[in-house]
């Protein structure tokens, strides 16, 4: 496997220029996604989907008005891949997660299961779609399209660990110059989904921007799940087998009432 | 600008982009995803209920059971393709067998009891069809001997996959990001079992003489109590993340399933007594177990859709966190 | 700048980066304002009171980089004793005529420079006819090189005094009262400017068209320009004044013009009735010291490469066969021309002004009022097909049955489609490889005008009228299936030739015997050496952070203009830090890291003998090269329509009084009061709102480029207004909801943005609200998003400099919910206008 490839999405630089949106697009041959006024600031395109793999969010607060491109993450423990009963989803000699068109049969399970809400099944072709990291440009020794395009270097593409590194610099850099409100998200390899392979510095809140604060890979629990399912799976057994017992509940009048009057 | 946002999410100390939701909402269809929950759990308690019934002699129950689990897992099966589009997706299911992926599990299990399924509900008709017609279809040994034999060992095969179908659902529900549904995770299996026990009781009831089915009837109450059971247990543990179960469309799907299924069950016991009671209460179940099933979707939905439900218990987990860890001088204020 | 040229800003990113301060000043925040230090609400069209005080300040405090000042600037020149200034006039200059509503210049000049009676003086009178004062930004008005000068500055009609007593009136108070700016964030806003100039600081205001689309739109620069050279920001690395052009080639389309009044390289385009040939038009325009005397050379070589051998000494090299003006032939003009009928044709050429152009009806009623018009674009934009779909169609004002334009649609190739250079906002010219043919029909502009040319002069004869395009050199090499007509021989065409058939290597090898042609004197060099050099690629980590070669800049691939002035007089870099180029005295030479913008030998010591002609007859202190007397001009002596001095007056149309001067409005501003052009009144209660216009990331202009694409039509879909909450409340505006937009012009619908980011202002005690609107949309143009168009909100008042809109600042009203339609609108509107 190569080196782990991924993104740092520096949003105290980034413009919104949406110049990765549209290079996405471009690239990827990804359609449009409709045209509505959604009066969300200058966000017309909404969240992440099917058809729109960058998103650049747009959040006006007092004095601010924040920026910032959103991606998949590249989970390393990925949900979306883990649940993926085709195998459509793989992960890449990148250490990359993309999804294979011709694989996919739309099951859509991948959609909820995603702790981001990124992935999402495209309704005219039932498939499931998000960002590749360019996989084909990757292979061709090319950085994505979106970072290629971003002005300011807001997306920064390289192999994470000397993204990690870079980025803590940065918020060092930052804090030294007074902005104590930035801070990393997804950089951690100890978070709930084993670190991001697209990290991101903000300047507020993950939810503000529409992230969750604390994203826990669902197949964490899937061990456990599997033991309740197992559990339940004998008790119904045993339950049917408590079913036939003539005498099973001898001492409850009308339900021995209804047992007597069997045949 | 920060007034916008407050003015759309009231909840103090709650933010959002826009009240948009954090992950993305479930996005199968209705009526094909929940109809074929209640029909593959339906299937998967049946065919224990037959295999049960066979070995302990009520063959009326026994054939009625298998043709339920037959039907259930078949139907479920043509509701599921159609979810998926176009038919042949589902072969696509088959490429691998993944433990990680509870469809994968689930298709593979789907796949194997409906085989089995099919296979004892043959057994179970052809005695019931006119022997030229047999003959004709089957070749001579085939429907003497062989098939009763392959019938029977197939219901008992069915018993193993059936109680997998009846309660890898649940799993499927939980192992995902929809906040109703994962932290349910502990609960969801009961229930669905429960009401995958209630169904087959149900159907064993509605479709045997009243006289033979009396272990259907004992089935029925006991899914039924145990649903019922599963969901208090669920609504009370979980926090903010049971109320989608509790609230709008999914509130009162899952209250009228609660008073369907509960009511039901309570019948099922006397339900011996006349055809009316049997109607009402194997009626009572099966709607209830269907509205738990577009209950329980709606749930997750809701719990998706508004991002509260994902960012709030999520954002306690993290403060939880942060305050028993040493603070780092270093970082900043929160 | 981060909206409109995103790409140029990861460089303001990078400087903030290192440590940089940057403000940002708009009436609506934008993009930028969320990614600089300091963000400054400011009223629309009140820049000049702004600027006004920050040089009050730097003069009242004495902050001035004096040394600079003294050397380079004409602070120290004694202006004529008939000059009266604002503060005597009240709002006026000397020199206006009422009547007229022009100046004479002649007031303005240097003491003892000042014209004889009824001899011409450029600016005012003759320059407001024919927006004459647009060709001076180069062609260098005439003023004599050595004026009288008082170098203690004590002399009360020395430039710098006029200066203080004119600008003295421009204070903190008066900031806070007409822009909006507190007292607070002016005083940081001066301390941080004045602060990080001098020896070995310099700032840099960079500006577009939220400066120039005003009816004093030229004095907006010109106040910006006296800051800087007061504070000895010109010249030198890391200052200046930046012009953020507009379209990609915008610089190209002026240097070598698409203007109707400029010939290649700012030269003015000759006069019908004021010049009778050539050595008479050398005469009257242009002056004669500075690299402006060299003029002769660069028009004959520009005449030798247009009409070749045809072209002799005898035949004033052709002088007589160049077009001349009559007049104002500028767009606005012209679309009042096609309304009356005396303009029967019209090419549109990559432009759209049934979208693009203020007061978009009046352009709807000139284009339907042809006998044709010919649209060459890349899609079918709505000045090709206003006859089907023109909002006046819905109105009754016009009926498709009556159109009897003819109108020719000739597909365009795009960019992409054809090889040619771009100019961009720093003179860089850049060659661009074609990437694909172009689809179908479509053709190159170059294509297109070289085979009409073909074709028109297949058609003509011998006629002697005939014979300026008859013997036009018009024989570019031809390749490929559709002949299209090498765009590296015209560049080399641009750059000249010298006697030996050899591209020029320097514009100062060109001659005015003939001997060299030249299509482009500032062009000269892009050729050199028989290389395109404008398709120089080397990356920049592989030279210098100058780059040069990166492309190549005009002239003579310089990349900072006048930085002579990046050394002391005596030739030192004023510091370490900022050394930039300087004279090298043993070698003789002025060396450094950049192309010297001056003489090479030319010692700091030099001072020009009585008599002396062109460059020589400046000294080796001046670095302005192209003025006449080779310094910065804090006080214009001639060349302009409207002032030697910025003046604050309030828009064409605005709702408070102009607490200044009892003068309201630029009394020279060029205002066309006609039926097809109403008015809002000034200070009208029927019209409260401050209403400016602008563009978004993700459109382009008049939408023809971005409106049909869905990447970017999905990005905006929909136009849109921004008021604040305050307004929306008053008014009952919903985000999201719609809104009507009402001027005297008509109304228009669009949706609405409710936001902070547009904060009302305080003016003159009194709460002003801004509507913002983006100005992208039209009703078709094969746009996936459509809507009214928000230019026909716009009246036709113009700068009388340049002629450019003023579409940055008017009134309006605004209205909750969706316009009326038909003949409602019309009722409308009328009730509006007479209230
Ligand atoms: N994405 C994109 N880029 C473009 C273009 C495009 O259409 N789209 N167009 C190109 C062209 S042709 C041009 S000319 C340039 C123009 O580039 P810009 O000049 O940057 O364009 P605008 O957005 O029209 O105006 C700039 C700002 O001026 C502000 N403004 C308005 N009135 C005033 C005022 O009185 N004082 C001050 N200080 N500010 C004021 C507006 O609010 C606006 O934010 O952009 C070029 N680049
Ligand atoms: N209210 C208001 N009005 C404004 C402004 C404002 O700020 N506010 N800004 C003004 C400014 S600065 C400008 S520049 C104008 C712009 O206004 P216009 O120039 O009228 O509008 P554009 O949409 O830029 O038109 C350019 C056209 O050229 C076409 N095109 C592109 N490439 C080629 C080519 O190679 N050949 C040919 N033949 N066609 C080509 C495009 O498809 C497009 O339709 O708008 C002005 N109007
Ligand atoms: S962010 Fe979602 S879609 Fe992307 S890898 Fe992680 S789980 Fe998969
Ligand atoms: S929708 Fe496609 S990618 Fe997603 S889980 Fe199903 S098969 Fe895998
Ligand atoms: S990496 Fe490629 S696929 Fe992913 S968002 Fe960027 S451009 Fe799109
Ligand atoms: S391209 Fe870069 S600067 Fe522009 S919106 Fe995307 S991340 Fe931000
Ligand atoms: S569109 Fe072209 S000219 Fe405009 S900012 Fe982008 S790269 Fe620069
Ligand atoms: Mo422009």
């Amino acid at each position: 496997m190569a080196e782990r490839m991924g993104f740092f999405t520096d949003t105290s630089v980034c413009i919104g220029c949406k110049a990765c949106e549209v290079a996405c697009k471009e690239w990827n041959d990804v359609p449009d996604d409709g045209f509505v006024f959604r009066a969300t600031s200058y966000d017309n395109t909404g969240s992440l989907g099917a058809d729109t793999w960058r998103h650049v969010a747009f959040i006006e607060q007092d004095g601010r008005w924040l920026m910032s491109s959103d991606v998949c993450k590249h989970c390393t423990q990925a949900a979306c891949l883990d649940v993926c009963p085709t195998g459509a989803l793989f992960r890449t000699e990148f250490d990359t997660v993309v999804v294979q068109p011709d694989i996919c049969n739309g099951c859509g399970y991948c959609v909820p299961a995603c702790p981001y809400g990124v992935i999402d099944r495209r309704e005219r072709d039932g498939r499931a779609w998000k960002c590749t990291m360019c996989y084909d440009r990757l292979r061709g020794g090319m950085e994505p399209a979106c970072a290629k395009a971003c002005p300011t270097d807001s997306i920064q593409f390289g192999p994470l660990d000397e993204l990690r590194e870079r980025a803590e610099a940065r918020v060092e850099r930052l804090h030294a110059d007074g902005v104590l409100e930035a801070r990393l998200y997804g950089e951690s390899p100890d978070d709930g989904v084993g670190g991001d392979g697209a990290f991101f510095l903000l300047l507020d809140e993950p939810e503000t921007y529409g992230l969750p604060p604390d994203p826990v890979v669902t197949t964490r629990d899937l061990p456990d799940m599997w033991r309740w399912a197992g559990g339940a799976a004998l008790t119904l057994a045993g339950a049917v087998a408590v079913s036939f017992l003539r005498v099973s509940f001898p001492r409850v009048p009308f339900l021995q009432a209804s047992f007597l009057r069997r045949r | 600008m920060a007034r916008r946002q407050d003015e759309m999410v009231p909840e103090a100390g709650f933010r959002s982009y826009y009240g948009q939701p954090v992950i993305k909402p479930p996005i199968w269809h209705e009526p094909h995803m929940p109809a074929y929950l209640y029909l593959g759990g339906l299937s998967g308690a049946a065919s224990v209920l037959a295999a049960t019934a066979h070995l302990s002699g009520h063959e009326r129950l026994g054939a009625a059971s298998r043709m339920a689990a037959f039907v259930g897992a078949s139907a479920g099966s043509v509701f599921l393709v159609t979810e998926l589009g176009r038919p042949e997706r589902f072969l696509n299911m088959l490429r691998l067998l993944k433990f990680t992926s509870p469809m994968s599990v689930g298709s593979w299990t789907l796949a194997a009891h409906g085989g089995l399924t099919a296979i004892a509900a043959a057994a179970a008709v052809t005695p019931l069809l006119p022997a030229p017609m047999v003959s004709r279809i089957l070749p001579g040994c085939l429907g003497g001997r062989v098939l009763p034999f392959i019938g029977d060992a197939s219901a008992m095969a069915s018993a193993v996959t059936g109680p997998i179908m009846a309660t890898y659902t649940a799993v499927l529900l939980a192992d995902t990001a929809v906040p109703a549904w994962h932290e349910a995770y502990r609960e969801l299996p009961f229930l669905f079992a429960g009401s995958a026990l209630a169904s087959a009781g149900a159907v064993g009831m509605l479709s045997t003489p009243r006289a033979e089915a009396a272990p259907a009837r004992a089935s029925a109450a006991l899914g039924a109590v145990m649903e019922t059971a599963a969901g208090i247990v669920m609504e009370s543990r979980l926090g903010l993340e049971g109320e989608p179960y509790r609230r709008g469309k999914a509130g009162l799907l899952m209250k009228a399933s609660r008073v369907l299924t509960l009511g039901g069950g309570l019948l099922a016991p006397i339900a011996g007594r006349s055809r009316a009671l049997t109607a009402l209460s194997g009626l009572a179940i099966t709607a209830g177990a269907l509205c738990t099933r577009f209950g329980l979707l709606e749930a997750g939905r809701t719990s998706a859709a508004d991002p509260r439900y994902t960012v709030v218990p999520q954002r306690e987990r993290a403060e939880a966190r942060r305050l028993t860890v040493v603070p780092d001088p270093a970082a900043p204020p929160p | 700048m981060a909206e409109c040229h995103p790409v140029g800003y990861q460089w303001v990113m990078e400087a903030r980066d290192r440590g940089a301060k940057v403000f940002h000043i708009d009436p609506h925040f934008t993009r930028t304002s969320a990614t600089v230090d300091r963000y400054l609400p400011i009223r629309a069209g009140t820049d000049i009171v702004l600027l006004g005080a920050l040089i009050n300040h730097v003069l009242a405090n004495e902050l001035d980089f004096r040394e600079y000042v003294l050397a380079y600037t004409n602070a120290a020149t004694i202006i004529s004793a008939r000059y009266r200034d604002t503060e005597d006039l009240d709002g006026l200059f000397s020199g206006f005529d009422p009547e007229t509503r022009r100046y004479d210049p002649a007031s303005w000049s240097y003491e003892g420079d000042e014209p004889g009676e009824g001899e011409p003086r450029e600016g005012g009178i003759r320059h407001a006819e024919a927006a004459g004062s647009d060709s001076y930004g180069a062609r260098g008005a005439g003023a004599s090189a050595q004026p009288p000068a008082d170098p203690t500055l004590r002399h009360p009609r020395c430039v710098y005094q006029i200066l203080k007593r004119h600008f003295a009136r421009y204070t903190p108070e008066r900031v806070a009262e007409l822009c909006g700016i507190s007292e607070e964030e002016f005083a940081e806003l001066a301390e941080a400017i004045t602060a990080n100039s001098g020896r070995e600081r310099t700032t840099a205001w960079v500006y577009s068209v939220g400066w120039t689309q005003h009816s004093v739109g030229v004095q907006y620069i010109r106040a910006a320009s006296i800051l800087q050279l007061l504070l000895g920001n010109m010249g030198r690395p890391g200052g200046g004044i930046m012009a953020l052009r507009g379209h990609a080639s915008i610089q190209g389309s002026t240097d070598i013009p698409t203007l109707f009044n400029l010939l290649p390289g700012y030269i003015a385009m000759p006069h019908a009735l004021r010049h009778d040939g050539l050595d008479h038009y050398l005469e009257q325009e242009g002056a004669d010291t500075g690299y402006w005397g060299n003029r002769r050379s660069y028009l004959v070589s520009l005449l030798k490469a247009w009409w070749g051998d045809a072209a002799t000494e005898d035949n004033d090299f052709c002088f007589g066969y160049l077009p001349r003006l009559t007049g104002d032939h500028s767009h606005y003009a012209t679309v009042m021309g096609q309304i009356d009928g005396t303009v029967k044709g019209y090419f549109v050429v990559g432009e759209n002004p049934a979208v693009g152009s203020a007061n978009g009806k009046a352009q709807r009623l000139g284009l339907a009022n042809l006998d044709w018009l010919v649209v060459r674009d890349l899609t079918l934009v709505e000045t090709a097909t206003f006859w089907k779909d023109a909002p006046e169609l819905e109105t009754g004002e016009l009926r498709t049955e009556d159109i009897g334009t003819e109108v020719f649609f000739m597909p365009a190739a795009s960019h992409v489609e054809k090889e040619g250079t771009f100019t961009n906002t720093q003179r860089l010219l850049q060659w661009r490889e074609k990437a694909l043919d172009p689809p179908g029909d479509c053709r190159s502009d170059l294509w297109f005008y070289y085979h009409l040319g073909k074709l028109i002069r297949q058609r003509l004869g011998g006629d002697r009228i005939d014979r300026p395009v008859m013997e036009l050199t018009w024989d570019y090499p031809e390749e490929g299936e559709h002949r299209e007509p090498s765009a590296a021989a015209v560049l080399r065409e641009i750059n000249g030739t010298g006697p030996d058939g050899r591209a020029l290597s320097s514009l100062r090898q060109l001659k005015p015997d003939g001997s060299t042609t030249c299509g482009c004197w500032i062009y000269c060099g892009v050729y050199a050496g028989e290389v395109n050099q404008a398709a120089r690629r080397r990356p920049g980590s592989e030279q210098s952070w100058i780059a040069p070669e990166w492309g190549w800049a005009w002239p003579a691939n310089r990349r900072i203009l006048y930085n002579r002035a990046s050394a002391d007089p005596d030739g030192r870099p004023w510091s370490e830090r900022k050394a930039y180029v300087w004279w090298d005295a043993d070698k003789g030479l002025w060396t450094g890291l950049d192309i010297p913008d001056f003489d090479e030998h030319m010692p700091p010591d030099y001072r020009p003998p009585e008599g002396a002609r062109a460059e020589a007859a400046l000294a080796g202190t001046d670095p302005f090269i192209m003025q006449s007397d080779g310094k910065g001009w804090l006080f214009v002596p001639s060349g302009l329509s409207d002032g030697p001095l910025p003046a604050h007056y309030e828009p064409h149309e605005s709702p408070v009084p102009n607490t200044l001067y009892g003068q309201r409005a630029n009394p020279a501003r060029r205002i066309l009061d006609r039926p097809e052009n109403p008015y809002n009144p000034p200070m009208s209660s029927r019209f409260p709102y401050v209403f400016t216009t602008y563009r978004l990331t993700e459109h382009h202009t008049a939408g023809g480029m971005s409106r049909p694409l869905p990447y970017l039509a999905e990005l905006q879909p929909a136009p849109f207004c921004e008021v604040s909450p305050r307004l929306a409340a008053e008014v009952g505006l919903v985000n999201g909801g719609w809104a009507t937009i009402v001027t005297a012009r008509t109304a228009i619908e669009l949706r609405v943005l409710v936001t902070e980011r547009v904060r009302p202002l305080r003016i003159a005690g009194k709460v002003v609200h801004q509507i913002g609107v983006p100005y992208h949309w039209g009703y078709g143009g094969g746009g996936m998003v459509t809507g009214d168009v928000p230019n026909d909100l716009m009246p036709i008042v113009l700068d009388p400099n340049v002629f450019i809109q003023e579409s940055k600042a008017g009134t309006c009203d605004i209205l909750p919910g969706r316009r009326p339609h038909g003949r409602a609108l019309l009722d409308l509107i009328e009730r509006y206008r007479h209230g």
